[in-house]
This record gives C-alpha cells, structure tokens and sequence, in this order.
C-alpha cells in the first residue's frame, strides 16, 4: 500500500498545480437569459503564460467596459476563462469544453501558431468562431477564425521595407525553430531575392534555448548591416543580454525583432536592447484618442507600472469587434455575425482597423519604432495608411510559390 | 579562422554555466540519490533573490541561504518519506517544481524581471565577456569548496560516510538525518548560487529552472553519480561538444548531437566517467 499513498500525493501536488489560476468567472445557469458567455481561452501557466495572461487581461477589460455601457443586445457578456497551460492538445481540449459544455458565443484566444492550428479543427468542425489576437506568419484563412494581428504583409515586409530605406543590404535571420519563423524567413529570403538584399546566415534555434554565445559568435563574424529576428519568448532575453555583452550595439548592427513588444523589453532589461527596431501595427505611444483612453483604463485596472502592447491590443479589439458585429447582426448566431463582420470599421488605439469580410483578416496600418532608454516604444516610421490583409501574398509578384510549398 | 578558435573560450564558458547547474545536483542526486525535478526552481528561486536585492554580491550569499532553507523545507517535509523510493520521488519532486514555478508566477507575476547587471561586468576580454568569466570563476569556485567541504572538514567527511555505508555510519554515531539535511540544504543552496549567475546571461522567469534541469541531470549522469571529478569532466566535454557542434550545425542538431553522444557513451560506460567504488550501492 505504499506505493499508492506516494503516487497520490505525487498527483495531488501536480493537480494543484495545474489549479494555481482558477478561471475567474463563470457563469450561473440562473440568469442565462440575461446574459452571454464568451470564452477567454490562453496560457496561464508553462512557459507560453509570459505573453498571454496580458492578452487575457486585456480583453477581459473590453468585456468589462462593454457591460459598462449596457453589454449587447441587452445582455451582458460573461467571460469563461480557460487555461491553455502552453499544451496544444490542452487548447484543442478547452476550446472543445468550451464550445460543448459552456456554449460560449465566441472564444477569444491563442498565441502561438501551433495553439491556433490545434484549435481549428474545433471550431470549424463545431462551425463556431475563434478570435486570434497575435501577428502570425499568414498562408492561413478559416472560415471560422478572426485574425485581428498582422498577417506578413502587415509587419514583416513593412519591416523589410524599412531595412531597404535604410540602407541595409546584407541581413542575418536569427528565429526559433518552429512553423512562424520558418515561414517567415521563407518570405524574407523572397524578398531579399527580388529586392537585391543579400542574405547571410539563417540559424534557428529550440524554443526555450538560453545559450547564444555560439550563434553571437556566427552573426559577428559574418557581419551583416543587420539582423531580422523571429525568436519567441524567453530566448529573446538570453539573445539580446549576451549580444550586448559581446559588444555589439544597435547602431553597428540594427536587430529587427517581430516578437519584441512593450512586456517583453522590461524582462529584457532596456539597457539590453534601447535603440534596435521592432515592427508592429500598434505601440503603447501610438497617438490616437482611442489609444489614450484603452492606456489609462488598461493602468486603472491592473496597475500604473502596466505597459500596453500590440498582442494586448489586438485582444481588445477582437472583443469589441465581436461585439460590434453581433450588435450589427442582430444575434450571437455564429453564420450570421461572420456576415456582418465584413466592412466593420473602428477607430481603434492602433488607428482605423476594418475587417476584411473575405480572409477575416483586418486592414492595419504597419508601424516600425524604435526602443527608447525608458522602455517604451517610440515610432520612426509608417506606412501612411491602413494595408490591406493578404495572407496568402497575392499581391506580390517576387512571393509566387511561397503558398503552395 | 578567428571563428573555429572563438569556440573554444565559447565552449569552456558553456562548460561552466553548465557546471554551475549541476554542482548542487552532484550533491542531492550524486551524494543521496534523490532525483530532484525542484533542482530547476531552486535555481529560479535565487533568480529572483538577485532580482529582490538588485545587487549581484550581496546576492550570492543570500540565494545561496534562501534556496538551501527551501531544500531543506522539502528535505524534511517531503523527500525524507520517500528515501529509497526514487521514482515516486521524482513524481513528488516534480509536482513541487509545478508548484513552486505557479507560485513564482502568482508572486513576481508571469513576465521576465530585469536584474540589472553590475557596471564592472560589462566590456570583456577577446570573444569573452567579463560576466562569462565571472560565471567561470564562480564555478571553478564553487567546485574548490564543495572539494574542500567533502574532503577536509568533519562534516564533508561524515557525508562521505554516509553516501559510502549508511548503516556503518549510523553504528559509528554519525546520525545520517542530520546529514541528509545538511547535504540537501548546500546542494539547494549551490543551485542558488547558479540562479544569481544566470540572471547575467538568461532570463528571469518563472520558467528560468526548466531550461537547465535536463542539462543539469545529463551532467551528473554523463559524470557519473556523486563524483566531482565527473562532473567537471563531462561539462567541460559537453561544453565543448556543444559549442563545436552548433558551430558547424545549428542549435537544433548540436543538441541532438549531444544528447546522443551522452546515450552512446552510457551504453558503453553506464556508470559514468568517474565511478564510485563501493559496496553499498546497488
């Protein structure tokens, strides 16, 4: 009898674990009439909780202004908050739960490409509707996801456009070893190809990886005008620590990151990475009314040290989308919303956003900043009006074959 | 040409940073056999100690404390129930490490801290940076004191006895609870020391522990179990390994590469580099 009392105890500790954020709302069955439950569905835990609880708390904030002014239709929108816990299957699992069990309207969710592919299958064969908050490497278009980040049209080749105007002819690609970077460099070596850049290294690295002094040491000796760089997560931290201390700064060698917003420079430390380029569609210094007003409400919320970025930015708005096309559509009825969806035009903290009814992609405006000593993020460029979304590049000549690979 | 001779100070300082991780597990799993999955958050928790002082030294002695009492917190509390019984102390161990990561999270929250480097770190030598050196000296350092510890005080002499023949020291007045506890409490604490080194060169996050804990395990396995010396030995191989494979691959292979490279080794040689002769291991 032994072995059994240990592997209880064993088990009871890892299922406390799993436990340490209970989902924060949940709805009564007594009013239901009275009300409509959305679903939040990211990582709280495991190693993805880093960028997404954030995400979470941004868009429990716009479900909460929502219910401020009067919810929709007459109803108020209740959250079901679900943990990913950074487990594929584990978000193909919850979402199932979600749809079945709690009959949520919509689901807001996902981070990572590999969340968002395991997802699909759930909502498409349930025919129920998933809002995607995060910039992603495109070629994808369900009829029942809602892109609210960037395509690549949208902010890798804006950010290849800008290294061009800069003068930047010969780049290294630094990425993490999975679907996003390796799609993405695919496109950046099409574009290096047709627009003269010169392309010298390509390394990849595991998700998680810490030890950058051996890829450090390649970059330097290949000597590139600068750097593109797709690492995800925690990697960015030990990558941007050991080229500074390695004696690189960001005016010899500019490193472009796609995966570095406001949250992630703090853990970085700014003296580690002030003055390299990002590209984004949203900065927390974006100066518009809108964003004003989502900076201040998202500080009385969850505190004056928070900072804003464009993954949180894009959750927000994906609920007041839905919102916005429910109230349009008249119902929660999932055909009839993604109808309405298209041509819905906000003003948005990132500028004018309007959902493109054919990708259910948005049409954003593509912003390249630079990081300043105080750690937020200051624009340098942009490209002047909304772009239009186009997943699958069709619109680029250099970029045929890129989709059917 | 510059490149291929780089590696090399490149791969000894991957040596190091790998030394520094597993130095408190040669300790906890060489000396005790205790498989301790919580090895990783102990090196999370003097992370965060780092973090809470801001000052690198001033850390060193304080996460060296700090991780030691939460070893000895789970010495006690736990593991001490489960001795003999190594795997349900590795499920017991690694429900801990869940725990103890949440715990971070629901504490620090679930971003990266900054821990500001200290100014007389930064600039370098050649290829190395003087927080890799700094990294280096902390293990050659760490190794000369757990040498010192096991070889020329009382206590270390008693912990030998003890990991030698449990029941003839127990029989001679050595009383091995106590050195349980005191083993178990500098090993915790040495993976604390490596938190604070590490915030130098990696993140600090809730996640920090599980990006060593395999390494760690795969140094004192390749070096063979409570042995120094292997130790030693196989981070420096590894180190090496590591850096000349990445080099001429990518990060991705070289760690297949040496991941075999230690399964083939093990196949040959299970008990390690260095082998401890005595006949109280099974």
């Amino acid at each position: 009898m032994r072995t059994p009392r240990a592997l209880v105890s064993a088990l009871l500790l890892t299922t406390l674990a799993a436990c340490g954020s209970p989902p924060s709302g949940s709805g009564s069955s007594a009013d239901a009439q009275d009300e409509i439950k959305v679903g939040v569905l990211h990582s709280l835990s495991g190693t993805m909780a880093i960028s997404e609880v954030t995400v979470r708390d941004a868009e429990l904030l716009a479900i909460e202004e929502i219910n401020q002014a009067g919810g929709v239709l007459g109803k108020k929108l209740v959250p079901v908050v679900e943990d990913g816990a950074s487990d594929w299957p584990t978000f193909a699992e919850k979402a199932t739960k979600l749809i079945r069990q709690d009959k949520v309207a919509t689901v807001f969710g996902g981070w990572t490409s590999a969340s968002r592919k395991a997802m699909l299958p759930v909502f498409e064969r349930y025919k129920s509707l998933l809002w995607y908050p995060v910039q992603y490497e495109g070629l994808e278009s369900s009829p029942n996801i809602f892109y609210t980040g960037a395509t690549t049209n949208q902010q890798i080749i804006p950010g290849l456009d800008y290294l061009k105007e800069q003068g930047k002819k010969k780049i290294f690609l630094v990425g993490s070893d999975y679907v996003f970077p390796r799609t993405a460099n695919k496109i950046i070596k099409a574009y290096a190809a047709a627009n003269g850049m010169q392309v010298l290294g390509e390394e990849y690295t595991p998700l998680g990886h810490t030890e950058y002094s051996t890829l450090v040491n390649k970059v330097v000796q290949a000597g590139p005008d600068a750097v593109f760089n797709t690492l995800n997560g925690d990697s960015n931290v030990a990558f941007f620590k050991q080229l500074k201390s390695a004696g690189v700064s960001a005016e010899a060698m500019p490193v472009l990151s796609v995966s570095v917003a406001e949250e992630e420079v703090k853990g970085i430390g700014v003296d580690n990475i002030a003055g390299h380029p990002v590209a984004w569609n949203y900065y927390q210094t974006t100066d518009t009314p809108a964003n004003q007003a989502f900076v201040k409400a998202f500080k009385a919320a969850y505190g004056e040290d928070k900072v804003t970025s464009d993954p949180m930015q894009a959750g927000y708005n994906a609920v007041h989308l839905w919102a916005e096309a429910v109230k349009k559509a008249g119902t929660t009825e999932v055909e009839a919303v993604k109808k309405a969806a298209g041509g819905i035009a906000l003003e948005r903290p990132e500028g004018l956003v309007t959902i493109d009814g054919e990708n259910q992609h948005l049409y954003k405006t593509a912003r390249i900043g630079v990081i300043r000593p105080d750690g937020l993020i200051e624009q340098v460029w942009d490209s002047g009006e909304p772009i239009k979304p186009d997943p699958y590049l069709k619109g680029y000549s250099w970029a045929g074959g890129l989709a059917e690979e | 040409m510059t490149a291929v001779v780089n590696q090399l100070p490149i791969g000894l300082s991957i040596a190091a940073v790998l030394l520094l991780v597993a130095l408190g597990l040669t300790v906890t799993f060489g000396q005790m056999g205790v498989i301790n999955m919580a090895h990783g958050e102990f090196i999370m928790a003097g992370a965060y100690t780092a973090f809470l002082l801001g000052d690198l030294l001033l850390a060193l002695p304080a996460a060296f404390v700090v991780a030691g009492l939460m070893g000895l917190a789970l010495e006690r509390g736990a593991i001490r129930h489960f001795y003999g019984r190594p795997l349900d102390t590795l499920l017991l161990t690694w429900g801990v490490s869940l725990v103890l990561q949440q715990l971070a999270r629901d504490l620090f929250g679930a971003p990266n801290v900054q821990v500001p480097a200290p100014s007389w770190l930064s600039g370098g030598i050649g290829i190395l940076p003087y927080n890799r050196l700094f990294i280096m000296a902390l293990a050659v350092a760490g190794v000369a004191g757990i040498w010192l510890y096991l070889t020329r005080t009382r206590l270390g002499r008693r912990t030998q006895a003890v990991v030698q023949n449990r029941r003839l020291a127990a029989t001679s007045g050595i009383d091995p609870g106590r050195v349980d506890m005191l083993t178990f409490f500098i090993g915790s604490g040495l993976a604390g020391l490596a938190g604070v080194a590490l915030t130098l060169i990696g993140p600090v996050g809730p996640a920090l522990g599980t990006y060593y804990i395999v390494d760690a395990f795969l140094v004192v396995v390749a070096g063979g179990l409570g042995q120094l010396r292997g130790a030693v030995l196989a981070a420096v191989g590894l180190g090496l390994l590591n850096s000349y494979a990445e080099f001429w691959s990518d990060a991705s292979l070289a760690k297949v590469l040496v991941f075999a490279a230690v399964i083939g080794f093990l196949q040959v040689r299970p008990q390690g580099l260095v082998a401890l002769r005595s006949r109280a291991l099974t």
